[in-house]
């Protein structure tokens, strides 16, 4: 609480986003110390990891201090009181903490938890419900990440000529040459664990989003320490723009394979030899199209904006 | 004395409330952004917590467990936080643009570029 507070009253921007780093830390710890491991290990990933570095290009694109004039100032503080005070009202009727009698508990939870056994037969429930009871969420939320990397390409796309590449620059880390062979030794262990994230996610907490998120941060680390140029060479901007769309389509068409067999969209039963398995199978294939377009979609959006870095950095020498 | 025992809700709302606030009293179109963030991430907790059950565990089937705590609003807040990254993106690239052709960040500013245009 006290780190918002801080990023609330500092006018530097490079400090702000720090505390935000710090703050998605911590607040991955409230989720696992409140059981949500999956989420957790998402929000330490996102938050803590690509929002930061975001965040810190584009204060590298648009300056690090705020201006000090805050003219609505005292605005502001009267509307946030009045909703405290709206909020504090409402939720005085909400269960307490921790009460298994809360309405939460009652609707569709019991059913995933005592039968997702044997109707899908995965130990993590997280996965079962995310991939198989709530799979058209799970595709409409994968849509919409390939939609914003989609804007951020329109918004930011900019080729580079021929001579662009030929003159790259040193990358900034280059120098440092105890960062350059940690973070050799580093990255095959994270692609690794990436691939383990992504496959295992049925009996541990992972899944395509954490493992998607993950990759794209051990190739975001290369790029960071080796320099744009490099990276881009070893990974091709149109096959990553390309793998984007992939991962949607894998998704899309294991539901319409089960159409076509005359089940439902995403009904994965058709998929193997028993009910099951075939749930085993639909889970494996979306969970991978998921995180094929994650890790894509990320690279896109950190690619797009260290290329402006770039661009802005010439067009001012 | 049932309203400490709700403390995971005033939580919810000092956080969310200071993300609010940063959005309302800041100029700077980054900073607003991060105080989306904070909102954002409020919002993740207040579900995350109403799924805890007291003594229950993480939902990860175990033959000798037999209280779990709600994986539904894990499920959805799983794929908020990565949707969540992803419109930050559209949106921080929304700044980077806005600054190419305004040469700043600062609403004022931009505000009072859009005026003397006109």
């Amino acid at each position: 609480m006290s780190v918002a507070i801080a990023v609330a009253r500092t006018r530097d921007l490079f400090a702000a986003t720090m505390l935000t780093g710090i703050y998605s830390l911590l607040s991955a710890g409230f989720f696992v110390v409140m059981d949500a491991v999956d989420v957790a290990f998402t929000e330490a990933a996102v938050g803590a990891g690509i929002s930061t570095l975001l965040m810190l290009t584009t204060l590298k694109l648009t300056g690090q201090y705020e201006s000090s004039s805050r003219p609505l100032q005292r605005i502001a503080l009267v509307v946030i009181s009045v909703t405290a005070g709206l909020l504090f009202y409402g939720f005085l009727d909400m269960p307490i903490f921790g009460d298994p009698a809360a309405p939460i508990h009652q609707h569709v939870a019991p059913r995933y938890i005592q039968h997702s056994a044997e109707e899908v037969g995965m130990p993590n429930i997280v996965t079962s419900v995310l991939a198989s009871y709530r799979g058209y969420d799970t595709f409409g939320e994968t849509v919409v990440i390939f939609t914003a990397g989609i804007g951020v390409l329109a918004l930011l796309s900019y080729v580079r000529s021929r001579e662009d590449v030929s003159q790259a620059a040193l990358a900034p880390m280059q120098p440092h040459i105890i960062l350059r062979i940690v973070s050799k030794i580093l990255i095959p262990p994270i692609l690794l664990f990436a691939l383990y994230v992504q496959f295992h996610g049925d009996y541990g907490p992972g899944g395509g989003f954490q493992a998607g998120v993950i990759f794209a941060a051990a190739i975001i680390l290369y790029a960071m320490i080796f320099g744009l140029d490099v990276t881009l060479k070893v990974v091709n901007p149109a096959v990553i723009q390309f793998l984007a769309a992939l991962g949607v389509l894998i998704y899309a068409s294991v539901g319409i394979v089960s159409l076509l067999s005359g089940h439902a969209f995403l009904d994965y039963s058709v998929l193997g030899h028993d009910a099951v398995h075939g749930q085993h199978w639909g889970i494996l294939i979306v969970e991978l199209g998921v995180g094929i377009t994650v890790a894509s979609v990320m690279l896109v959006i950190f690619f797009n904006f260290s290329s402006r870095v770039d661009k802005n950095q010439d067009s001012h020498s | 004395m049932s309203w400490l025992a709700q403390y995971n809700y005033w939580v919810v709302i000092v956080l969310m409330m200071t993300g609010f606030y940063i959005v309302i009293a800041s100029g700077n179109l980054v900073k607003k952004l991060m105080g989306l963030t904070i909102f954002q991430t409020s919002v993740f907790i207040l579900y995350i917590s109403m799924g805890k059950v007291r003594g229950g565990t993480a939902p990860i089937l175990e033959p000798d467990i037999d209280l779990y705590s709600n994986p539904l609003p894990h499920v959805l807040i799983l794929t908020a936080i990565v949707v969540g990254i992803a419109t930050t993106a559209l949106g921080l690239a929304l700044v980077v643009r806005i600054k190419e052709s305004y040469g700043t960040v600062e609403e004022a500013e931009i505000q009072q570029k859009d005026n003397d245009q006109c």
